[in-house]
């Protein structure tokens, strides 16, 4: 070792850390059929990474509808969540393979440059799950209307009270950033309950107490989960400890719900607490089965994509182009509450139909 | 007027006798007993809140305290002895995490049997810990750029590993959700996996105080060189030191699927951060060589008290984030006044 | 290659204790010893002289285990001995104080003492749990430092960062003082010291030497080499240029081989 330099050292750990990474990389993307018929059309769907089950939902989703509509499917993703780069890449394959379209749910603005120039050379672009910034970045968005999802449980939770006053502990993704699906979610459940949110796209600015559709309410935590088990389990530990009647628990996701259910089971609290979350993904659906979950709101990451790539194809077809749904900015991709216990009036399928639905 | 004659060595002897002030004389004490520091700010944060909300020093609430801080303490254990080395560790959560997927996977999946299952993702930590090392010792890298690339590379294994998916406390074995199970010990309510942390604080605090390797850590920290020329074999030490930690971290795993009911690869998001804050606020050195587990777990409760003590208060989700990163730099600074010597 | 070895009489005889046959050293294209000689006689005070870059530290470390020569054979005792590593030199019974002292600063004055060669408790304590024996470390450090005669330091539980430069470097040379058994390497020990501290590590040398164990003394301070050494080997780019004796040469007459403005050849005072 005396005679190895400082710079040879360097250089022979930063190769094979590289190489290291660029292995584990290789698993990342990978490309669907290089043919290119006259008859196939050509679409590239770009998600994040391939880890998320989520994406890997929506893979799943769009490789089925390709094969059934006759479409050339390239798979790409970013290394991780938040690789721009990898996404710019995978966007001028897609321009220079002459595709007609893409699919992508963006990683960050350094994507958008990339965007215009496929849609100058003609690709129709399609944004999943989360809009970019600007949202005519892309020419349309397919997403779920988070609001929405966050309504359903709410109604549904109000109408199960029955006009029981409403103890709410308010379990939030995160305290360090402000991202859309989580205030979108935490004030369409309160508006759902019939609670003023004042506004809407800020969570824990509502009044702390005050009157539901059915009757009273007091507002007791807005706590930060990071969306995952150990979480959601000391996020309503500290709520217990503010208020031990807590009887309404609203969670960003379905993991943050399990440990918020374990915080409830270790206190033994979990007679007469409605636990509402939002994803609909198999283990959250099991969760509901179980009486984990009172009531959760199903999203279709697969029909996100497997609509995209049938809009893609139609549109290559000289079909008509997707519209925005009525009164959104995108195209809603739809939700539906899944529960055994439904309430009267708020639609709902149970868990053996959101179990034939469900992704992941 | 009288004029005194001065005799030789009197101004020495009356510096010698004249009263030190307090405030010298609690620097002094500080730095005779470096956790006293850390133990007197958890005091004053117990009582202050107690007194903005008296929940806050119920039996119950204080258990609370203690189960919650449990997972990031033991990582902190792990850190300090990499920082009392005057390094770094950025992929402590991550060889936790990756650890405890493969430990669960083999055995809700594979059907490993559970202490199988168990000392597979053991030693899986202590390999991790192994590799930095390596890299560390062998190579040459400082400490941060290895940990920062082995972060990147432990984390992706563990996601590609276990698809992104938790695995649900029922579908494991009793042995691995055996670190939550709770009890009563008096008033309070107590986890395996508390009693687990604490007995590894008394065992590698056991090992940093009173024994000869425990030494080795500190010069190899304080004085590589010195320590080297002492005869103490320092890269051994170094890469014992990665080892162990990496060991540990996989035994924090091990009470985090306890704690969170189930193994999840998106858990302890900011491992990182909160174990290395965990041990600046306990008085250690990031300069290596000076420091303590003590410091270390009233670090990781002082962090912890800080969160339920606002959340309590009422007050908001990101003024929390706020106080925490005035509390460290309030910390580090009196930590600093300590160390001002007096020769 | 070594010059006409000047020695004082009565040791024509005697057989070294220590001795250094033909060692090199290199550092990528730097020469840092190029074929060097050396003897240390028993009960004899070797003073190491020469000007920076003339190899005098490189000598020593090579000599103690610091570093590691590309070439050279070194006998202790009579017998072929390597050092892999200063661990090896201390276990021969070598004991050196390096230039930069070799001291942790934030462990206190008995740690440093015992660093490298920590003792344990008796018995099952010590066995087992490999408990260290921290109360006796203390009570044979504070012995070990009221034995050389330093007065200066109060609390021996002190750190070592709080102590003078001065006070520091007692703490080394204690150190070296108690541990050695065969052979004391002292590297400018009076360099960072005043007058009446300086003249207690000279004392103290004198000391080892009537105790019997040898000193190798590097130092750029002529009067105090002068003053204890018997023997005088002159370091001078990367070679010996002589070794001489207090007697054999004056002050000047060393200093201008060593620069190199004279050989030993040409002054040979009688």
């Amino acid at each position: 070792m005396h005679f190895i330099t400082r710079t040879a050292r360097l250089s022979v750990a930063a190769a094979a850390l590289t190489g290291l990474v660029a292995l584990s990389a290789c698993g990342g993307s990978d490309s669907g059929g290089s043919a290119s018929s006259t008859d196939k059309i050509g679409v590239s769907l770009i998600t994040k990474d391939s880890t998320n089950p989520f994406f890997v939902a929506m893979q799943k989703g769009a490789k089925e509808e390709a094969t059934k509509n006759n479409v050339d499917l390239t798979i790409a993703s970013g290394k991780a969540d938040g690789d721009e780069q990898g996404q710019v890449q995978a966007i001028e394959n897609a321009i220079a393979q002459g595709q007609k379209g893409i699919l992508i749910t963006p990683n960050g603005p350094g994507v958008n440059s990339a965007i215009k120039k496929a849609r100058d050379a003609g690709l129709y672009v399609i944004a999943l799950d989360t809009p970019p910034d600007p949202a005519d970045t892309v020419d349309i968005t397919f997403a779920t209307d988070n609001f929405e999802a966050g309504k359903l449980i709410g109604q549904w939770t109000a109408k199960q009270l029955g006009g029981k006053p409403a103890t709410i502990a308010l379990l939030d993704l995160f305290n360090d950033k402000v991202v859309s699906v989580d205030y979108n979610r935490d004030q369409g459940f309160l508006t759902g309950l019939g609670v003023d949110t004042k506004d809407a796209k800020k969570n824990g600015d509502e009044a702390k107490s005050g009157s539901y559709s059915g009757g009273s309410y007091s507002i007791v935590c807005n706590e930060p989960t990071q969306g995952a088990e150990d979480g959601g389990r000391s996020a309503m530990e500290n709520c217990l400890t503010k208020n031990s009647n807590v009887n309404v628990v609203y969670t960003i996701n379905e993991p943050a719900a399990i440990g918020a259910y374990n915080a409830l089971k270790a206190a033994g609290k979990t007679s007469g607490v409605l636990v509402v979350s939002v994803d609909g993904g198999c283990a959250g659906v099991k969760s509901v089965k179980d009486g984990i979950i009172g009531a959760t709101s199903q999203q279709y990451p697969l029909k996100m994509a497997s609509l995209g790539v049938e809009s893609i194809a139609k549109i290559a077809r000289g079909g008509d182009k997707p519209q925005n749904s009525p009164g959104l900015d995108f195209y809603n991709t739809g939700v539906a509450l899944v529960t055994d216990k439904a309430s009267p009036g708020v639609t709902s399928i149970d868990t053996a139909k959101g179990s034939t639905l469900c992704w992941g | 007027m009288t004029v005194q004659s001065a005799t030789p060595g009197a101004a020495a002897k009356e510096l010698a006798r004249r009263e030190h002030t307090t405030s010298q004389r609690i620097q002094h004490l500080l730095h005779q007993h470096p956790a006293l520091s850390p133990a007197i700010i958890l005091l004053l944060t117990v009582v202050c809140f107690t007194i903005v909300n008296s929940r806050f020093s119920n039996p119950a609430a204080l258990s609370l305290l203690v189960q919650q801080t449990a997972v990031v303490a033991a990582l902190a254990v792990g850190q300090t002895l990499i920082i009392l080395t005057a390094g770094i560790d950025l992929s402590v959560g991550a060889i936790a995490i990756l650890s405890m997927m493969v430990t669960a996977t083999l055995a809700a999946e594979n059907g490993w049997p559970a202490g199988l299952a168990l000392a597979a993702g053991l030693v899986l930590g202590l390999a991790a810990g192994v590799l930095n090392g390596l890299l560390v010792t062998r190579i040459g890298l400082p400490p941060f750029i290895v940990t920062l690339g082995t972060l990147s590379i432990f984390t992706a294994l563990a996601l590609l590993y276990s698809g992104g998916q938790s695995i649900q406390n029922n579908r494991l074995p009793a042995l691995l959700n055996w670190t939550g199970e709770g009890f009563a010990i008096g008033r309070f309510r107590v986890t395996t996996g508390v009693l687990i942390v604490i007995g590894l604080y008394v065992v590698v605090g056991f090992a940093l105080s009173q024994t000869s390797w425990g030494r080795h850590v500190y010069a190899v920290g304080d004085d590589p060189e010195a320590a080297r020329l002492s005869g103490v074999r320092s890269r051994r030490v170094l890469f014992s030191v990665y080892a162990v930690a990496g060991l540990i971290y996989g035994i924090a795993g091990w009470t985090l699927i306890g704690r969170a009911g189930a193994a999840s690869p998106n858990a302890i998001v900011d491992a990182n951060l909160e174990s290395i804050t965990a041990v600046v606020i306990g008085g250690t050195s990031l300069f290596g060589g000076r420091g303590g587990l003590l410091g270390t777990l009233l670090g990781a409760l002082i962090v912890q008290a800080f969160t339920i003590g606002l959340s309590l208060a009422g007050v908001d989700a990101q003024y929390r984030l706020l106080a925490v990163g005035v509390l460290v730099i309030v910390a580090v600074s009196v930590d600093q006044w300590i160390r001002k010597v007096r020769s | 290659m070594t010059a006409t070895i000047n020695q004082p009489g009565d040791t024509a005889l005697q057989v070294p204790i220590l001795s250094a046959r033909g060692l090199v050293k290199t550092f990528g294209r730097v020469i840092g010893l190029d074929g060097v000689d050396l003897d240390l006689f028993p009960g004899e005070v070797l003073a190491v002289i020469g000007d920076n870059g003339a190899g005098k530290s490189t000598l020593i470390k090579c000599l103690t285990g610091a570093l590691i020569p590309d070439a050279g054979q070194l006998t202790l005792e009579q017998a072929p001995i390597t050092f892999r590593g200063p661990q090896d030199a201390r276990a021969a019974g070598i004991e050196t104080v390096y230039q930069t002292l070799a001291v942790a600063p934030a462990l206190d004055i008995a740690s440093n003492l015992y660093l490298g060669r920590e003792e344990r408790r008796p018995g099952l304590l010590g066995n087992v749990f490999r408990m260290l024996d921290h109360r006796g470390m203390r009570d044979r450090a504070a012995a070990a430092v009221r034995e050389l005669g330093i007065q200066t330091i109060q609390n021996i539980q002190q750190t070592v960062e709080t102590l003078s430069g001065g006070q520091r470097q007692a703490v080394a040379v204690a150190r070296a003082a108690a541990f050695g058994s065969k052979v004391v390497v002292l590297d400018e020990p009076t360099a960072a010291l005043g007058v009446k501290e300086s003249n207690q590590v000279l004392d103290m040398i004198k000391g080892l030497r009537e105790r019997g164990l040898p000193v190798i003394l590097i130092s750029h301070n002529m009067p105090h080499v002068w003053e204890v050494a018997d023997r005088i080997h002159i370091q001078r780019l990367g070679r010996c240029a002589g070794v001489i004796t207090p007697d054999s040469h004056t002050m000047t007459e060393g200093v201008a081989i060593m620069t190199g403005a004279a050989n030993l050849e040409d002054n040979t005072s009688t």
